[in-house]
């Protein structure tokens, strides 16, 4: 039983990381999110049709295309990484930080999916109101649209966050499995069932895993009620 | 007040066509669901931009299509009260009333928390949220979320309507007190003929888009065929009156009007109040001599001035009574019997528990005088009655 426990400090590293990776992922991608679901959303413009594409791209193309495409735009070779490399110094291949890019790109439709459904479905008339108040459409957009859709922007940060726990091929492709650097938990689980006598390892983080899962389950629950109790009742 | 508006705007297959000029402190905007009331106070408001046309405001020039002027609904500072009241379910009530307040320059504010709690009755809901409100208390803190904004015209539409009438009752005084006592333009949009007889100091009758016609109440609301259209059955005239005594023990009040003596219900009004009382065709009764023997408390002489035989099987008379008019319908087996005819003395009789409380209102402060002016010549002169296209 205590071997269940008792993590080998490669198995905690991996744990780490992968916390890291998911965190970043979702509070990096939040303000892209919530910017794209609003344009989904209420925005016309020419291009919607193809910008909803894109965005849902990751969720219907196999994660190792992804990864790959990753591997070629953002690669120390690729167009966008190497400019990035030259002028800011920033470089996402075999690093973390590439994973936490690669989770990101896999999780946002699912991040933007619910936090558009949360706007469509806001009164806009509690906007026009707030409108003949005089708030500019800013004001009306931070007082009122963003708290209403807090829910969905909650929801659709936790499935984000257990997405990018979870991702497995286009993280491997894109910045393959190094310990320490890019072995997150998915990758280390598939590594310890790759080596004789690694079932106990995999079994522990596995069970890690589940045990995140389901307190990110909670957590997303419990203050979704506390948003709902906030708004309807007393 | 000065409001002009000369607007055009297409709705998909609904032509909105209105032009009307009002300087009433409460103008009340009248006609039946679906004739572009709502539409038009989005206009004033500016959630709709008008296709053509052009809004003033006293000074101010809010739309003018021609010279390409639209101010956006947040720099008009036009108080809205919805017909749903569109509170921020996320706020408390007191954070919903001090929602607009942000907004304004402190040079500008003028009214304060404490009065706007005190005009509306709403102190003891400060921290609650609207899911917790009843119908009555969400639109009294939607007026009051307007009012704090210290608009320059404040707009309320139909604030009543979703209400059951003991609720309408609540409400109706506030709006009294705040055409009264704010100094805040009121725009009152409204299908209630009660409503916009107690309340207006100029109707805008709406009919299918188009303005049918502006002018005091006592003039357009007078008006047989205008009101037809609307509810047959409610369609009466407006007289002015004085509250002169109060009767205790039978639970009368006594107003004293150009047209004679009438008793009402009890008012719970102090002596001197100006009201206005509005006498339903369907409730005034004709009698060629004085009747004896009748229950009924009202009895006023007048002179028939006109018979009008447009309705389905009755007639409208019309009559001068001291200078009010005033209008029976009648059968036309009646007016035959009674040989009625322009001209003849009668007596008008009406009941006094027709006189309810739905047709009694504060007049506001000031018009009587203005209404005295007029009573002569009912017709006519600037603040007369226009008819406008139909």
């Amino acid at each position: 039983m205590n071997d269940l426990l008792d993590l080998s400090p490669d198995e905690w590293t991996a744990v780490r990381l992968s916390l890291r990776v998911a965190t970043v992922a979702m509070l990096a991608s939040l303000p892209v999110g919530i910017a794209v679901a609003y344009l989904l959303a209420r925005g016309r413009f020419p291009g919607k049709a193809i910008l909803s594409g894109i965005v849902f791209l990751p969720l219907i193309l196999p994660p190792v295309v992804t990864g790959y495409l990753l591997l070629l735009s953002f690669g120390r070779r690729g167009p966008i990484g190497a400019f990035l490399d030259q002028h800011f110094g920033i470089v996402f291949s075999f690093r973390w930080t590439g994973a936490a890019l690669a989770c990101a790109v896999m999780a946002f439709p699912l991040l933007v999916r619910s936090i558009r459904l949360s706007i469509e479905a806001v009164d806009r008339r509690l906007e026009e109101a707030a409108g003949t108040l005089g708030a500019n459409p800013l004001w009306v957009f931070l007082f009122i649209t963003l708290p209403l859709i807090l829910p969905g922007i909650i929801a659709g940060m936790i499935l984000c966050f257990a997405k990018a726990m979870g991702e497995f091929g286009a993280t491997i492709t894109f910045v393959s499995n190094i310990p320490g650097e890019t072995q997150t938990l998915p990758t280390a689980i598939y590594t310890l069932t790759q080596i004789p006598g690694g079932e106990a390892g995999a079994m522990r983080l596995t069970l890690i895993a589940i045990v995140i899962s389901m307190a990110a389950v909670i957590v997303s629950e419990l203050l979704a009620r506390r948003v709902d109790q906030r708004m309807w009742n007393e | 007040m000065n409001l002009a508006v000369d607007v055009t705007h297409r709705f998909g297959s609904f032509l909105l066509e209105a032009s009307f000029v009002s300087e009433g402190r409460l103008t009340a905007f009248f006609g039946r669901s679906g004739s572009g009331k709502t539409s038009l106070v989005n206009i004033i408001a500016g959630i709709v931009r008008p296709d053509r046309g052009r809004i003033v405001l006293e000074d101010t020039v809010l739309v003018d299509t021609e010279r390409r002027i639209f101010v956006p609904k947040y720099r008009r500072r036009v108080g809205y009260v919805f017909q749903e009241g569109r509170l921020f379910p996320h706020l408390t009530v007191r954070q919903n009333l001090l929602f607009g307040r942000w907004f304004t320059a402190k040079r500008e504010r003028q009214i304060g928390l404490d009065q706007v709690l005190d005009l509306l009755g709403i102190a003891h809901l400060l921290d609650r949220r609207p899911g917790a409100l009843s119908g009555g208390e969400k639109q009294r803190v939607a007026i009051g979320r307007a009012l704090l904004t210290s608009p320059r015209l404040l707009l309320l539409d139909e604030p009543l309507a979703s209400l059951d009438d003991t609720r309408k009752e609540e409400i109706l005084p506030f709006i009294e007190r705040l055409r009264d006592e704010a100094e805040v333009p009121i725009v009152y949009v409204s299908h209630s003929i009660s409503e916009v007889t107690r309340l207006a100091t100029t109707v805008v009758v709406i009919l299918d888009g188009r303005i049918a016609a502006v002018g005091p109440p006592t003039d357009v609301l007078g008006r047989e065929g205008l009101l037809d259209a609307h509810d047959a059955g409610e369609a009466g005239t407006l007289i002015e009156a004085v509250v002169a005594e109060h009767d205790h023990y039978f639970g009368l009040t006594t107003l004293r009007s150009p047209a004679g003596v009438l008793q009402a219900p009890r008012l719970d009004l102090p002596i001197g109040t100006p009201v206005r009382v509005r006498i339903r065709a369907r409730d005034v009764m004709i009698a060629t001599a004085r009747p004896d023997g009748l229950s009924a408390l009202n009895l006023l002489s007048g002179r028939v001035t006109a018979l009008d035989g447009s309705g389905e099987g009755s007639i409208a008379v019309g009559l001068d009574c001291g200078g009010v008019r005033l209008t029976a319908r009648l059968t036309r087996k009646s007016v035959d019997t009674l040989r009625l005819a322009p001209g003849r003395e009668v007596y008008a009789v009406i009941k006094s528990v027709a006189l309810d409380r739905e047709s009694l209102g504060r007049a506001p402060a000031g018009v009587m005088a203005a209404a005295d002016r007029r009573l002569p010549s009912t017709e006519g002169g600037t603040a007369g009655a226009r008819e406008t296209g139909r």
